[in-house]
């Protein structure tokens, strides 16, 4: 047996644009639009340097589902999505309560609830282990080879693919909707909270809508990527971006480019590894992310080392 | 009421554009701010000094709303603040935004407008007519489309102060706007607050030096945690205020001696 399978263009390159598109291609398309969500999501999370937030979020996700399963003895996705969501902001709540009644710092305060809650969702899981039939590999890694063999969604006579790829279609398009609509408040709450303020912004229900939104993102997710991966998914379109432009739209831009280009390296990726296609997108995305920070032209340092090697 | 004159022409007691009564901020149970009183005149620049941690700062921010009052109002043209917020127009400290953040000049200065843009709306082609006036004000129209990160400190502060100008406000408070910035423009600077008083605005300018002060301002408030004085410059700016004000600190006592000899001759 061979670590690595051996390599052949046509089966790495070629295959999973045609024969292989319905089950890699469906795979790529969810990394991307996974990525794209995540990515809008995080470039606010990184211009509020509230990155870790997203781990924390996607931490409690165990938690939300240990708890959906216990109370309802249900494994339908509903259940498990409401519970998700529910722990995930209350992670957020959590942490805004720490940080306002205590002397604890924010990170230090994201620091506690999140692995806090991510150990009370694993002894739920051991505890209720004969009642909480609960694969806790699928939340943390996700299981996208397996939404390609979902049952597809059909409107009226029209198949519009498999339900998460729906889910995250759907909320893709209300993101860029509700970016469109409070693009300028979310600018200036990130840019000059006081400002805001005194303009009289509601500064803090943009916040709360931002974690209202980042958990959604992180739920719709990691049935896909699961929950450890998407945190991946949160921050490297957005960093990536950030090298490369220091404009906010482009940034925005940039970052779909981003989720894309992981989609597609990924898909690739795992079919010459014969590895997780999640995993390998987060793979590919940290390699996107590396070669911007080498080669960007501003920022990189390759063209910097040249620039200065000119001078010299 | 479209400004202060607006009201007197109207007949009536005129609301002053700041009332303070009994304000107190406490932070952690301690308080930064004792029971400030005061009525500030329409029409004046009025420069707020104290030694480090005498509450200037909290001052404003209370002043504002942003942060919560243990005791105490705050009123702006005769209206709770939060009600006036559209005439008050706030220039904080440069170090509290990120300057790396991926904006351009014009963006920044356009921020200034959002309070009037509205929900669900972007800034019109009449805000940023305003905003590249603004600029034009504070001499850094040529830098509209610059990235923020590449401006020197006091290029950042004229940004802001074209950010104030763009609220086109009735009432300003200005966070040491004179903070890192060069001889020449702290002079710009201090001619256009001079011009928007003269255009009946009222300024409170949070400033660090003491010297300075006496010259830039029509009224002080002198501030350590209470206030210790708030008057006309020239009634207030002595000595024996001062002392109280900044306690026995000798270099800067020495400093204000000079200033007020010099003042003498």
């Amino acid at each position: 047996m061979t670590l690595v399978p051996d390599f052949s263009v046509q089966r790495v390159f070629v295959d999973p644009w045609t024969t292989g598109i319905d089950s890699h291609g469906m795979m790529a398309l969810v990394t991307f639009l996974v990525g794209c969500t995540c990515g809008l999501v995080g470039n606010f999370l990184i211009l509020r340097r509230m990155a870790l937030m997203g781990d924390a979020i996607s931490h409690s996700v165990l938690p939300g589902i240990a708890v959906a399963f216990l109370l309802t003895g249900s494994r339908g996705i509903g259940a498990m999505v409401l519970g998700a969501f529910v722990a995930a902001f209350a992670t957020h709540l959590l942490v805004e309560g720490i940080t306002r009644y205590s002397r604890v710092r924010p990170d230090a305060a994201i620091g506690i609830a999140f692995s806090t809650l991510f150990a009370l969702g694993v002894v739920l899981v051991a505890v209720f282990a004969d009642r909480v039939d609960l694969d806790q590999d699928c939340v943390l890694n996700g299981e996208l080879p397996m939404i390609p063999l979902e049952p597809p969604v059909h409107l009226g006579s029209l198949s519009l693919g498999p339900p998460p790829l729906v889910r995250l279609a759907g909320l893709l398009v209300a993101s860029v909707l509700l970016l469109a609509l409070f693009y300028k408040e979310l600018l200036l709450t990130s840019f000059d909270p006081g400002l805001a303020a005194a303009l009289g912004l509601p500064v803090s229900a943009v916040h709360h809508g931002l974690m209202l939104w980042l958990a959604l993102a992180v739920v719709a997710s990691f049935e896909a990527v699961g929950a450890i991966l998407v945190i991946a998914l949160l921050i490297l379109p957005g960093a990536t971006a950030a090298i490369l432009t220091e404009r906010m739209v482009p940034r925005l831009v940039l970052g779909v480019v981003h989720a894309a280009l992981s989609a597609i390296g990924g898909m690739h990726l795992s079919v010459a590894l014969d590895c997780s296609p999640a995993g390998a997108s987060v793979v590919a995305g940290g390699a996107w992310f590396t070669l911007a920070w080498l080669f960007s032209p501003t920022a990189g340092w390759v063209p910097r080392w040249w620039r200065s090697r000119g001078a010299a | 009421m479209s400004g202060p004159e607006a009201g007197s022409t109207s007949g009536g007691p005129v609301a002053p554009p700041l009332e303070i009564h009994d304000l107190t901020v406490a932070y952690r149970d301690k308080p930064v701010l004792w029971g400030v009183d005061l009525e500030a005149p329409a029409g004046k620049l009025i420069g707020i000094v104290g030694p480090n941690g005498a509450g200037k700062s909290t001052l404003i921010k209370a002043c504002m709303g942003l942060l919560p009052c243990a005791s105490g109002w705050v009123k702006a043209f005769g209206h709770p603040v939060s009600e006036s917020l559209g005439r008050i127009g706030y220039v904080p400290q440069r170090e509290s935004v990120d300057w790396d953040f991926p904006v351009s000049v014009m963006d920044v200065v356009l921020m200034g407008r959002y309070g009037r843009v509205g929900l669900f709306r972007r800034p019109s082609a009449e805000d940023r007519r305003i905003a590249r006036d603004c600029l034009d004000q504070v001499q850094m129209l040529p830098f509209a489309d610059r990235q923020i990160s590449n401006l020197s400190g006091g290029q950042q502060q004229r940004v802001f102060l074209a950010r104030a100008l763009a609220q086109e406000s009735d009432l300003y408070f200005m966070d040491e706007p004179f903070a890192g910035v060069d001889a020449a423009t702290e002079a710009s600077i201090i001619a256009l607050l001079q011009g928007l008083r003269d255009r009946g605005k009222t300024l409170f300018v949070v400033h660090h030096d003491l010297p300075t002060a006496r010259d830039y301002f029509d009224w002080l408030l002198l501030l350590n945690l209470r206030v210790v004085a708030f008057g006309p410059t020239a009634e207030v700016f002595t000595p024996d205020l001062l002392q109280k004000t900044y306690g026995g600190r000798l270099t800067l006592l020495s400093e204000v001696a000079e200033a007020v000899r010099a003042k003498a001759r």
